[in-house]
């Protein structure tokens, strides 16, 4: 195997999620990465040279569209929906869920938001911080992504001046005070004239942090699994019927959270029965280790009934169960929330019904301040509910398990997803 | 392979095995659409680890144009064969003898776009509630919007400003009687991580993607097999050179490369030096801007 080779097997994937106006040069942001790791092909880039002239647009080629992949947000000149956007370097392959960044689109800063590592939040260094500002930087603590980049961009627009970038660091600060967010960096860039964006600024000598590809890269993320608590949702129960494998029973699924061994002692849910786990197996390899992410297949040493939606979990730090449950929400639909209606309830792998019994109080993300008053919900807005489901869950708070911790509503009538929830 | 830090190619692995999982326990007759180009062969390769140590629990489904490159029916044949899975395979010569489709004609005649309607009739045919595919978001700006669960009306359309919202890990296949699922575990993978794993894993796929001698003529720019029937222009000339194919479709569009890469290290070398993506060959992707997305609407691939 040759050096380069070796190297593709070694690299760590990192998803992060962008959202901005294209005034806060989100876009040339996103192109100035992708084209420097040689994302952008040839083709891809006569593509846009072209449309860009159609368009009439002076300064050259507009990054924008090479995002913007829907005929109407062509002709729209807008984004609507989230893009996904990919590029890789020798350490790490990226996964951008690149969204739009008006308060109209937050469903689709929530959804870009879920899966996020890493969320890089821009800053007009003229304006510093504004409303927008806040409900980026909300949205990413509501949806706990475990870092949060601050790019204080266009600093070539303010004589990268070491004041301007100090004062808008603070003013994030005092945000910040307010949210639950565990790592903040803050970075001066140029994204139009690539100024720390991969390369060092010759401009800004009193900068002495990294760039903000060398931070993409290197950003420590093993640890933004949960590594403590043994939880394994069965996705599928595995029964061959063949010969060799006739006693053969494997629970299959995607690891949730924690490390599990063969030999672990583990509970059964909702049941509570208790075995030791036989085997960890991922086609013909027996694993001795997994985690999560990882989707496996385990085999445990008693016969027990399992299926989908039982989660087996470790003896010890059980999850939480319960009927009523508390959470934030983000409702996603165009249809308003029915108070006391009943939805289809998906968690982990598990389906079943709830009620909505009670709104505590919306938030308004702009101002990040809570009303108490006004209990209807719909498209868009953030709010604190509780539910009633028909059968217990067994969960996690979402601030320490983003998978057993989240779920989503389904509308009956219309099949839709109507509802993002972050368990309390 | 270590528990606490895994590569991005085992990542990626873990979240499409899920996927496929999860269609296997949310749909009653889903089957996997299977073409014979690396992309299905990874989604096929993916689907027997899934389920491991039983059969994959659906049946492949090919869309046959009719106009193949022969190494990849007998690439296909021999797969099936040696795992003894269930091949479904649906004509299109079949939809134009029943006039549901009709044949292009000219000198850029392909059946690629006939495809959908085989496509759509094989599904109702055998009530299919879900059709695993090996899109990519990469390959295409309008697939870069496209979810993993894609929701299809009872016209077989997408409709792309009213896609279901995917958060997490969870996903929605709720749907009403004559609708039906398009799935893309692949969605978050690169060309170059699609090479990287067939290396990585050792998976087996058609000799066609190594350098071989052919016949080929340029039409537009981009070189293309020359097969019984298709027609040539005037000034195209077919000569016999060293290519491979990038990907493999239809013979009548599928552009071939020219390269003397014979292992899967010089592919990923040569992807890793290329500057053109990989539909840039594709002379179905080449109609119009929006090509893409209207094919997509209609109920294609």
């Amino acid at each position: 195997m040759n050096e380069v080779t070796k190297g593709y097997l070694n690299m760590e994937l990192l998803r992060f999620t962008t959202a901005g106006s294209v005034d806060d040069g989100k876009s040339t942001l996103i192109g100035r990465l992708l084209y420097d790791s040689k994302a952008i092909f040839e083709d891809q880039m006569e593509a846009i040279e072209r449309a860009s002239k159609k368009m009439g647009e002076d300064e050259g080629v507009n990054l924008a569209l090479l995002t913007d992949g829907l005929r109407a947000e062509r002709e729209q000149g807008i984004t609507i929906d989230v893009a996904y956007r990919y590029f890789a370097t020798p350490r790490r392959k990226f996964i951008i869920a690149d969204t739009p960044g008006h308060i109209q689109y937050t469903r689709n800063m929530v959804t870009g938001a879920s899966t996020a590592n890493v969320a890089l939040i821009l800053i007009d260094a003229r304006n510093g911080v504004i409303e927008q500002t806040n409900r980026h930087a909300y949205i990413a603590s509501l949806l706990q992504i475990p870092h949060i980049i601050v790019c204080i961009n266009k600093m070539d627009l303010v004589d990268y001046s070491e004041e301007i970038f100090e004062k808008i660091k603070l003013e994030f600060k005092n945000i910040s005070t307010k949210l639950d967010v565990k790592d903040i960096r803050f970075l001066p860039i140029s994204a139009k004239l690539g100024d720390n964006v991969v390369d060092r600024s010759e401009k800004m000598k009193w900068y002495d942090g990294p760039t903000l590809m060398y931070l993409l890269e290197t950003i420590h993320i093993s640890a933004d699994y949960n590594q403590l608590h043994q939880r394994f949702p069965v996705q599928y129960v595995i029964r061959p019927q063949k010969d060799e494998y006739h006693d053969y029973r494997g629970y299959a699924g995607r690891i949730a959270s924690g490390i599990f061994k063969p030999g672990d002692r583990v509970k059964v849910l909702p049941s509570g029965i208790k075995t030791k786990i036989k085997g960890i197996d991922f086609m013909e390899e027996k694993l001795d280790v997994a985690s999560a992410p990882q989707s496996v297949t385990i085999s445990l040493e008693d016969n027990i009934d399992i299926s989908r939606g039982d989660m087996i979990v470790g003896e010890n730090k059980a999850p939480e169960m319960g009927q009523e449950i508390e959470m934030m929400i983000s409702w996603l639909s165009e249809d308003a929330m029915k108070m006391g209606g009943k939805y289809i309830l998906r968690h982990t792998t598990n389906e079943l019904r709830c009620v909505i019994k009670e709104v505590k109080y919306k938030i308004d993300i702009n101002s990040l301040e809570k009303n108490f008053d006004d209990k209807s919900i719909s498209l868009n807005e953030i709010a604190r509910i509780s539910i009633k489901t028909t059968k217990p869950i067994y969960y996690d708070p979402y601030r320490l398990n983003r998978i057993t911790g989240s779920l989503v509503l389904i509308d009956e009538a219309t099949n839709n997803t109507v509802c993002a929830g972050m368990i309390i | 392979m270590n528990g606490y830090n895994l590569n991005h190619l085992r990542e990626l692995e873990s979240e499409s095995i899920f996927i496929i999982r999860e269609v296997a326990a949310q749909f009653e007759n889903p089957a996997l659409l299977f073409s014979g180009g690396k992309d299905s062969i990874v989604m096929f390769h993916l689907a027997r680890k899934a389920f491991w140590p039983a059969k994959i629990p659906f049946p492949m489904l090919h869309i046959d144009t009719g106009h193949n490159f022969q190494e990849t029916l007998d690439f296909r044949d021999r797969l099936m064969k040696e795992t003894g899975t269930e091949c479904i395979v649906a004509m299109v010569q079949d939809s134009i003898d029943e006039g549901k489709a009709v044949e292009e004609t000219g000198v850029n005649a392909s059946r690629n776009k006939l495809q959908t309607v085989t496509l759509l009739d094989a599904i109702e045919k055998h009530k299919f509630d879900a059709a695993l595919g090996g899109g990519r978001r990469d390959e295409e700006k309008a697939r870069a919007k496209e979810r993993f669960f894609s929701h299809r009306d009872d016209f077989g359309q997408w409709d792309p400003k009213n896609q279901r919202p995917e958060l997490w890990n969870l996903f929605n296949g709720k749907k009403n009687m004559g609708e039906h699922f398009r799935v893309f575990p692949l969605s978050n993978w690169t060309e170059m991580d699609v090479w990287q794993y067939i290396f990585m894993e050792n998976v087996d796929v058609p000799s066609l993607y190594f350098t071989h001698k052919r016949e080929v003529f340029k039409r537009d720019g981009v070189w293309l097999a020359k097969a019984p029937f298709m027609e040539l222009k005037d000034g195209e000339e077919v000569k016999v050179m060293d290519v491979r194919c990038r990907t493999i479709g239809d013979i009548t569009c599928t552009g071939v490369t020219l390269s003397k890469a014979d292992n899967l290290e010089d592919i990923i070398k040569e992807v890793a030096a290329t500057r053109e993506t990989e539909r840039g060959g594709r002379a179905d992707d080449k109609r119009s801007e929006a090509a893409m997305e209207d094919r997509k609407k209609e109920g294609y691939f």
